[in-house]
């Protein structure tokens, strides 16, 4: 350890390591994937896993990404909630790559993807 | 990123409750069901809980699994982490509210009260990942110390924190390292006493295993602050699993350079090592335990000159407990203002306390200063098992005493507990229904010091001895109320002419509880018996005949047949045969059996 800007430079990255070890603060952007058997079956994995994969490269920490189970809506299936600033959004027939494009413009930039909300089509 | 973190208690008391196993057990089944990218598994230090342990924590619901089994691993998986239902029949009632809600670990009666400083990562980190550690502030303080701030400017925040020894005597720790500092010398050393040897007391060892990085970070600060390069913590060989975390720790920061040479680019070089102690509970007291890590037997020395300006190998030293380094890294960090903000006028902070004994929720609690004991046992602890009365709570182990159920909403801090004839101590915390014998309590702890006085003075060898025999003469009822009067005498000539502080508190349990329950001295003294019906030789156990059955069950049950009688008819007890085992009472269906 040569520096302090060394040492902050590793616990950002550990960071990503210990996020999600607490209960969600009010402040926090929660993201919840419907994994009920109906959810797995139509692909909710790998919506998950790209989920946490782009909040780890973002390095987001104001995030809890978990899963949920059966929202009841099994033909929208895979279905991701998102709750940010008091508001819910519910996304639909969700895939990796529409998962990612999530992150970015809705949790960081605070633009829904409203293409992809319920309701929309 | 994890979308889901089970963290598994590794601290002694879960570990020997199967936890490691569960932990294993875990982490096979996740990888199995090919989760091990989402979900993490951790072992962490200590919840405090202990009394329901094995414990775990899955967050981010924040399940509080208490009492697990290897065998339930299974359904947690499939049920919560695979299917996202929480297995509530596995979860901490105090958890679940009425409507059969999950309620927040910290709103519980355990938590609500608590605020942790010193215990802040036990239970919430990996102990053996220096990662984690730094994910959680770590070394963060000690990076800010050798860069922003001179030594003396360290030594002004701790003095101006308020913190005092946590060891249990409560010297301002800040004055002690000026006092080093000030001292002139070629080579200067920074200690740590981990020889927790206070029967009950475990708070030390539950930050070693579950924070260790925090006492490194600490002495490594004390270290710039007084100019000293080297550092040794003294833990006992009875903890293993703190030694090999510390070890771990240790280990890790010498790979990061957080140990070493030019730590932070610096020229401050620092190295730790450790030393274990052989179990001599004397080797807690300071001067005797510098002596042992030199390599020799045991023993203490005459003070002056102290430590700080005479210690380790003749050279200035300090020597602080393992609590009083785990709250410097957040003293730094948050500063001196904030750690004064909590508790006392003359004791700031907080302190941790092992609960044990007669209480419902055995475990290790961390509460401000200022928090009456009342608190503690019935909103924290709550209260006594088989709703027993509560008698006394014993503090500070052998050295300290008892308090009594009339002075049970006293505020603790230092002065308080001093005042009241007791002292902090490291924390043990011991509660005591009615079922107790007070003068048994006492006995036990004399026996203990007897046992542990090294033997160099005689006050403390032979004095300590004298007065236990005593205590046995009472508790077998042929003392005289001359005896307790010269017990008090000899009490205060121990305190006054042993030469270390083994010696000097050893009469305080038996100066207490005479002072507290004297009625409870002189009721074995004058009508031989023991109110709480503990002491063997003065009880006796009767048939009350209006009661009794005469269903032939006691005396059927009797190993040394001291009882007879007819059948239908009430039995008798013949007191002369009997051993005072107390089957006949346990067994007796119509509590026709009474001590007396």
């Amino acid at each position: 350890m040569k520096s302090l800007e060394e040492l902050r430079a590793l616990r950002e990255k550990m960071k990503s390591q210990t996020d999600n070890r607490s209960v969600a603060g009010s402040d926090e952007t929660v993201i919840k994937v419907g994994m009920a058997t109906c959810g797995i079956a139509a692909g909710a994995r790998p919506v998950l896993e790209a989920l946490l994969d782009e909040a780890d490269k973002r390095q987001l920490h104001n995030i809890s990404i978990s899963q949920t189970g059966c929202i009841g809506m099994c033909r929208l299936e895979p279905i991701v909630e998102v709750f940010k600033d008091g508001q819910k959004y519910t996304y639909i027939h969700m895939t990796a790559d529409k998962a990612r494009q999530v992150i970015a413009d809705h949790v960081v930039n605070g633009n829904p993807c409203k293409e992809y909300l319920i309701g929309e089509n | 990123m994890f979308r889901s973190h089970i963290l598994v208690c590794g601290g002694t008391g879960c570990t020997s409750g199967n936890s490691m196993k569960i932990y294993d057990a875990l982490v096979d089944r996740i990888q199995k069901a090919g989760l091990e990218k989402e979900v993490h598994v951790t072992k962490t230090g200590c919840f405090g809980l202990c009394a329901y342990g094995p414990i775990m924590i899955v967050y981010p619901e924040g399940a509080f699994y208490s009492q697990v089994k290897v065998e339930d691993v299974d359904e947690i998986v499939n049920e919560h982490i695979i299917k996202g239902r929480i297995v509530t029949r596995l979860l901490y009632k105090e958890t679940v509210g009425e409507d059969g809600s999950i309620k927040a670990l910290n709103d519980t009666n355990f938590y609500k009260k608590q605020h942790r400083v010193a215990l802040r990562n036990c239970g919430v980190i990996n102990p053996e990942k220096i990662e984690e550690y730094i994910a959680y502030d770590g070394y963060e303080a000690l990076g800010k110390v050798l860069t922003e701030m001179t030594p003396q400017d360290v030594i002004d925040v701790i003095s101006k924190s308020g913190l005092r020894g946590r060891g249990g005597a409560g010297f301002p720790t800040g004055r002690k390292w000026q006092f080093a500092k000030n001292s002139v010398g070629d080579k200067k050393y920074v200690c740590c006493n981990a020889d927790e040897g206070d029967p009950g007391a475990f708070m030390d060892r539950s930050i070693l295993e579950g924070d260790p990085h925090a006492v490194i970070e600490a002495m490594a600060i004390a270290a710039y602050a007084i100019g000293s390069d080297q550092g040794y913590i003294y833990v006992r060989a009875e903890y293993p699993i703190a030694v090999q975390r510390l070890t771990i720790a240790i280990k890790q920061a010498r790979e990061y350079g957080l140990l070493g040479k030019n730590i932070f680019g610096t020229k401050f070089n620092f190295d730790l090592d450790i030393r274990l102690g052989a179990g001599a509970f004397v080797c807690g007291e300071e001067t005797a335990l510098m002596t042992s890590i030199e390599g020799h037997r045991g023993e203490p020395r005459p003070r002056p000159p102290f430590p700080a300006v005479k210690g380790l190998f003749g050279k200035p030293t300090i020597l602080n407990n393992v609590e009083t380094y785990a709250n410097i890294p957040q003293i730094i960090l948050k500063g001196a203002d904030w750690f004064a903000s909590m508790g006392t006028e003359k004791s700031r902070g907080t302190k941790v306390f092992a609960l044990g004994g007669k209480i419902h929720n055995t475990g290790l609690v961390e509460i401000p200063m200022g928090t009456t004991m009342r608190e503690i046992i019935y909103d924290i602890g709550g209260g006594c098992p088989n709703g027993k009365k509560f008698k006394a709570a014993q503090t500070g182990g052998p050295s300290g005493g008892c308090i009594p159920a009339h002075l049970i909403d006293t505020p603790i801090d230092y002065d308080n507990l001093i005042a009241i004839g007791s002292m902090m101590g490291s924390g043990g915390l011991i509660v005591m229904d009615e079922d107790n014998c007070m003068v048994d309590i006492a006995k036990f702890f004399l026996e203990f010091t007897v046992d542990e006085s090294c033997g160099k003075c005689t006050a403390c060898r032979i004095g300590t001895k004298r007065l236990y025999e005593m205590l046995c003469k009472v508790t077998d009822g042929t003392a005289t109320m001359e005896d307790l009067d010269k017990m008090e005498e000899l009490c205060y000539y121990i305190k006054e002419n042993s030469l270390c502080g083994l010696g000097q508190t050893a009469p305080n349990p038996v100066l207490s509880t005479l002072h507290y329950f004297r009625d409870e001295y002189e009721a074995h003294v004058r009508d031989k018996r023991c109110p709480a019906g503990v002491c063997k030789k003065l009880l006796r156990y009767q048939v009350v005949a209006d009661k009794c059955k005469g269903c032939t069950l006691c005396a059927r049950n009797c190993p040394v047949g001291a009882i007879s009688g007819t059948v239908k008819e009430p039995h008798v007890i013949d007191p002369n045969k009997c051993i005072k085992c107390g089957v006949c009472m346990e067994k007796c269906r119509f509590g026709a059996i009474i001590k007396a």
